[in-house]
């Protein structure tokens, strides 16, 4: 177990390579230069001479791959991310202050995602085809129909024109005022995790209803269990293994994709701090951003792994 | 009185293509004790006549729509499903014919053969597994206590068939009810199973309803057999009546088309003639009629009874043939 840990910790590192020269390069490849953008913001008659030692300032002026690896090893040796090219601060700095933000928000909406979606995907599977199962599929289909930024600008805008209220826009730290920042959280923590809990429930419909029509479900009916027992003893175990593999997936969309409903609401996670860094070319952010998410979603993918060996005892890790 | 009659039963299911009457008046009754040997080829009704017995048929699209199944005193079709939980597994167990698929891949052997015990005896899970130990011990698993912790997939087929049964003995029920228990398992491993099964049944003085369309394992372990075809029984007597003075046409080409190794002859083997029936366009007459040597034209409008030929003997046909000459 241990070794196979250690062996898939190893794996990161080639993965990781790749994605980091991507990242760097694709970045580099935006089209507008982040010289042009700061040159057009002071002076528009900038000279030629400006230009080369703002670059050089910049450290812009090298070739790429020069860059990377000045970009790469300063990571590495002192987990140093580089400074804003804006605002010359550490990358590091607004990576720590923007991090804790958007998990906490995935957190939040991940749960909201299981709370709605594995209790109503179960009783849709046992009640197939009642009135039930009906509302659930229906809810969810709406869920999925119903895209997340739509529900975010309507919950923004309306309750704002009919009762004159409105999101709170400052960001509260969890550490300053717990309660107020759940509450600003709440909202777009219950949209994202809405539009989550739909394909959620759908698989584990389908696969609570797979797991029903098998052998040994009829076995254990044969034992006089009830349905109760059954569905939490011997159903749930087996069906949880293709969901875990989604839940799996959609924390890296969490981590990484939160963009819009961060926007929306103001919340100054990583998807707010990538948006502003994108727009402004503040490549060591951009690439600091991409390199956290990475790294993140790959832990989180390695955890999904680790977890089939705890649901499916076939599987043997090691 | 008898421990189980069965009396009338018709169980249907509603398909696209029609409504298919899987089980049609079947009546049958079984002593304390005692092993009945259910008789068919596929489709016939045999399981769907046990899955209607213990109440495990699915509802939707399935449904018992006449008869009495007398078990003990009650009619188990008139129980509320709550009451029906408490037969199922303490009063009558069921074992079925895939043993690679019948147990539950991710709980351990120890949990699932605990827990009828855990269920109906209302043992505590430390005293249900040490109750697991005993019953693994008595269907022959070595070092039974170390099995616990293990899962299914770490058992041959032979081993899980093993399992099954330590999980239907383990309320000592009155009915074991055995759905083809080795079809899936290599022939050495077939005559080990069920001599275990024939045993222990009778150590712990349980009836058996053994589900079959193996004649060579109705020879040897039945008391009683139904033959059954097309949702009905066309005949029914001891083991000897059947084996030694099949009186149905269905029946007799039963045994033209089984191997014996006790002729000395050379006998061609002989397949019943033509198509097993369409469960949901039945002619109106016998359905065995279609296939039928000795078919006659009332056959095929008139619906032969179940009736007497000597003592429990009975067949339903017109017919009277017989293999003695």
């Amino acid at each position: 177990m241990q070794a196979y840990i250690v062996r898939r910790l190893l794996a990161l590192i080639p993965t990781l390579f790749f994605a980091s020269v991507i990242v760097f390069v694709v970045v580099r490849l935006i089209p507008g230069d982040i010289i042009d953008l700061m040159l057009s913001q002071n002076d528009v008659s900038a000279s030629r001479m400006d230009r080369q030692s703002l670059e050089q300032a910049l450290g812009l002026d090298q070739p790429m791959h020069v860059q990377y690896v000045r970009w790469i090893s300063a990571i590495l040796l002192h987990g140093d991310f580089g400074k804003s090219l804006w605002q010359s601060t550490p990358v590091a700095e607004h990576l720590v202050a923007r991090l804790p933000i958007t998990l906490e928000l995935g957190l939040l909406a991940f749960i909201v995602a299981l709370i709605v979606a594995l209790p109503i995907g179960i009783y849709s599977a046992v009640r197939q085809d009642t009135a039930g199962d009906y509302i659930g599929r229906s809810f969810s289909i709406l869920m999925l129909a119903i895209p997340n930024f739509w529900l975010g600008t309507i919950v923004v805008v309306f309750p704002a024109i009919w009762w004159g209220w409105s999101p709170e826009v400052r960001y509260v730290p969890f550490t300053q005022n717990p309660l107020q920042n759940l509450s600003q959280m709440f909202l777009p923590a219950i949209i994202l995790g809405t539009s989550l809990s739909a394909v959620t429930m759908r698989l584990m419909r389908t696969t609570v209803l797979e797991v029903l029509r098998q052998d040994y479900v009829r076995t254990a009916w044969a034992k006089g269990l009830s349905e109760r027992v059954i569905v939490v003893r011997h159903v749930l175990k087996n069906a949880l293994i293709p969901v875990v593999t989604l839940i799996g997936l959609q924390a890296a969309i969490l981590i990484g994709g939160a963009v819009i409903i961060e926007q929306i609401f103001v919340i100054p996670g990583m998807g707010l701090l990538l948006l502003e860094a994108v727009s402004q070319r503040d490549y060591p952010i951009i690439t600091g951003v991409f390199l956290v998410v990475g790294v993140a979603v790959v832990l989180i993918n390695l955890l999904v792994d680790l977890s089939y060996g705890l649901l499916d005892p076939k599987v043997r890790l090691g | 009185m008898p421990l189980l009659e069965v009396d009338g039963l018709t169980t249907r299911f509603r398909t696209e293509r029609g409504v298919v009457q899987a089980v049609d008046n079947v009546s049958f009754d079984l002593e304390e004790g005692e092993t009945l040997a259910i008789v068919g080829e596929s489709g016939s009704g045999k399981s769907v006549t046990a899955m209607s017995v213990l109440g495990l048929i699915p509802r939707p699209p399935g449904e018992i729509t006449a008869g009495r199944v007398m078990f003990e005193g009650r009619d188990l079709l008139e129980l509320s499903d709550e009451e029906m939980q408490e037969v199922r597994g303490d009063r009558i167990a069921m074992i079925f014919q895939e043993p690679m698929s019948s147990l539950n891949p991710a709980l351990t052997i120890g949990l699932q053969v605990g827990e009828p015990l855990n269920r109906h005896r209302k043992m505590s899970w430390t005293e249900s597994l040490k109750g697991a130990v005993g019953l693994l011990r008595k269907v022959q698993i070595p070092d039974p206590a170390s099995r616990l912790q293990a899962y299914p997939h770490q058992f041959s087929g032979g081993m899980r068939q093993r399992v099954m049964i330590a999980m239907a003995l383990a309320c000592q029920p009155k009915l074991i009810i055995a759905d083809e228990p080795t079809t899936a398992l290599d022939v050495t491993v077939q005559a080990q199973i069920l001599e275990l099964l024939k045993n222990l049944t009778r150590e712990f003085g349980s009836a058996m309803i053994l589900i079959t369309h193996d004649l060579g394992v109705v020879a040897r372990y039945a008391d009683r057999v139904c033959v059954m075809y097309a949702g009905r029984i066309v005949e029914s007597g001891t083991a000897a009546d059947i084996y030694g003075d099949p009186r149905h046409p269905y029946t007799l080409g039963l045994m033209a088309s089984i191997p014996r190794l006790d002729e000395d002859t050379q006998r061609r083997l002989v397949p019943i003639e033509g198509q097993p029936p369409n469960l949901a366009a039945l002619p109106p007459g016998c359905s065995f009629a279609p296939r039928c040597r000795y078919v006659t034209d009332r056959c095929r409008s008139e619906r032969p009874a179940l009736e007497a030929i000597a003592g429990r003997h009975m067949k339903a046909c017109f017919a009277n043939v017989s293999n003695r000459v």
